[in-house]
């Protein structure tokens, strides 16, 4: 995989690593950005559905930017050691069926994928296409928490005529 | 407390507005999603969004802590299933001044859940220029009793 959109191929599996919620961390996020008590306090949230401190479901969707992050940057430093030029990443026009499947509690550890849907072109922008990717985080438990699917448009190598 | 009867379909709301600064664009991003277009001047100017700009997440992050302060903390929430579309529009950079307005599309007791309902809500982000920069499609659990 070179980061052009042209490696990128429906199917193929990125394993993006794992990540451990704290309860810190899900309280700090939560108090900046989804501060409601299941999020924020650990006996407010025994007593609410979740029946334990749980992460903002945007904290579990931020985390998997941030593995996704990383790998493209370890995928990047690994072609430009060898010589050649990285495709570019460029934004995302948003994503879709995002699912809160389980909830993340504070320890858990969750692992993290990628895997290429289809690839498509990209109206009026003949030098990039849009990479579309099934996403999943789950459990030390073997769950799924969280899946949505990925848009984010990648360059080409080879521009569309 | 806001309860599941307090979010009929067609219900619309305003949320507060929100003041983006540069310091917690370059934090979130430095967190969580350190890409040159959300972080470096330089390398923002040459990018296709021309300056440095919002993660997209971080901009959900801000609507999620717009719509606690708007409603959602002092409603009988019982948490998200998900999402059926978020679309990024328009870069959100520092110094936007974003605000939002929310419309009730559906409303319906769980089958699985007498006490909880399922409320499906469409949110439209606004920048100061008029131009929307986000929109959500998105569904709450919201406890029928407070």
């Amino acid at each position: 995989m070179s980061l052009f959109l042209e490696d990128y191929h429906p199917g193929d599996v990125i394993d993006l690593g794992t990540h451990h919620f704290t309860a810190d961390a899900i309280k700090a996020f939560a108090a900046l950005y989804d501060p409601q008590t299941f999020h924020l306090d650990e006996a407010a949230a025994r007593s609410s559905v979740f029946g334990a401190l749980s992460a903002s479901g945007w904290h579990t969707a931020a985390v998997w930017m941030k593995l996704m992050v990383a790998n493209e940057l370890k995928l990047t430093q690994a072609i430009v050691a060898r010589g050649d030029t990285p495709g570019r990443l460029g934004p995302s026009p948003g994503f879709s069926e995002m699912r809160f499947l389980k909830p993340v509690h504070a320890g858990d550890t969750i692992a993290y994928t990628t895997s290429v849907r289809t690839t498509e072109p990209w109206p009026g922008r003949p030098k990039w296409g849009l990479l579309v990717s099934d996403n999943a985080g789950v459990n030390q438990r073997g769950e799924a928490v969280f899946t949505f699917i990925g848009r984010v448009l990648v360059e080409r190598r080879t521009p569309l005529a | 407390m806001l309860t599941f009867a307090s979010f009929p379909p067609g219900r619309t709301g305003t949320l507060p507005p929100k003041t983006v600064t540069r310091d917690e664009v370059l934090a979130f991003a430095r967190e969580f999603d350190p890409q040159p277009m959300h972080l470096d001047e330089a390398a923002a100017a040459r990018s296709l969004l021309g300056g440095i700009a919002a993660s997209g997440w971080h901009t959900c992050a801000m609507l999620m802590r717009m719509i606690c302060d708007g409603f959602l903390t002092d409603t009988a929430s019982m948490g998200s299933p998900g999402l059926e579309e978020v679309r990024w529009m328009k870069p959100v950079m520092p110094g936007d001044v974003l605000t939002a307005t929310y419309t009730v599309k559906e409303a319906r007791l769980s089958k699985s859940r007498p006490d909880m309902g399922v409320v499906r809500i469409f949110y439209a982000m606004k920048r100061q220029d008029g131009e929307t920069v986000m929109t959500w499609d998105c569904t709450h659990f919201v406890g029928v009793a407070s």
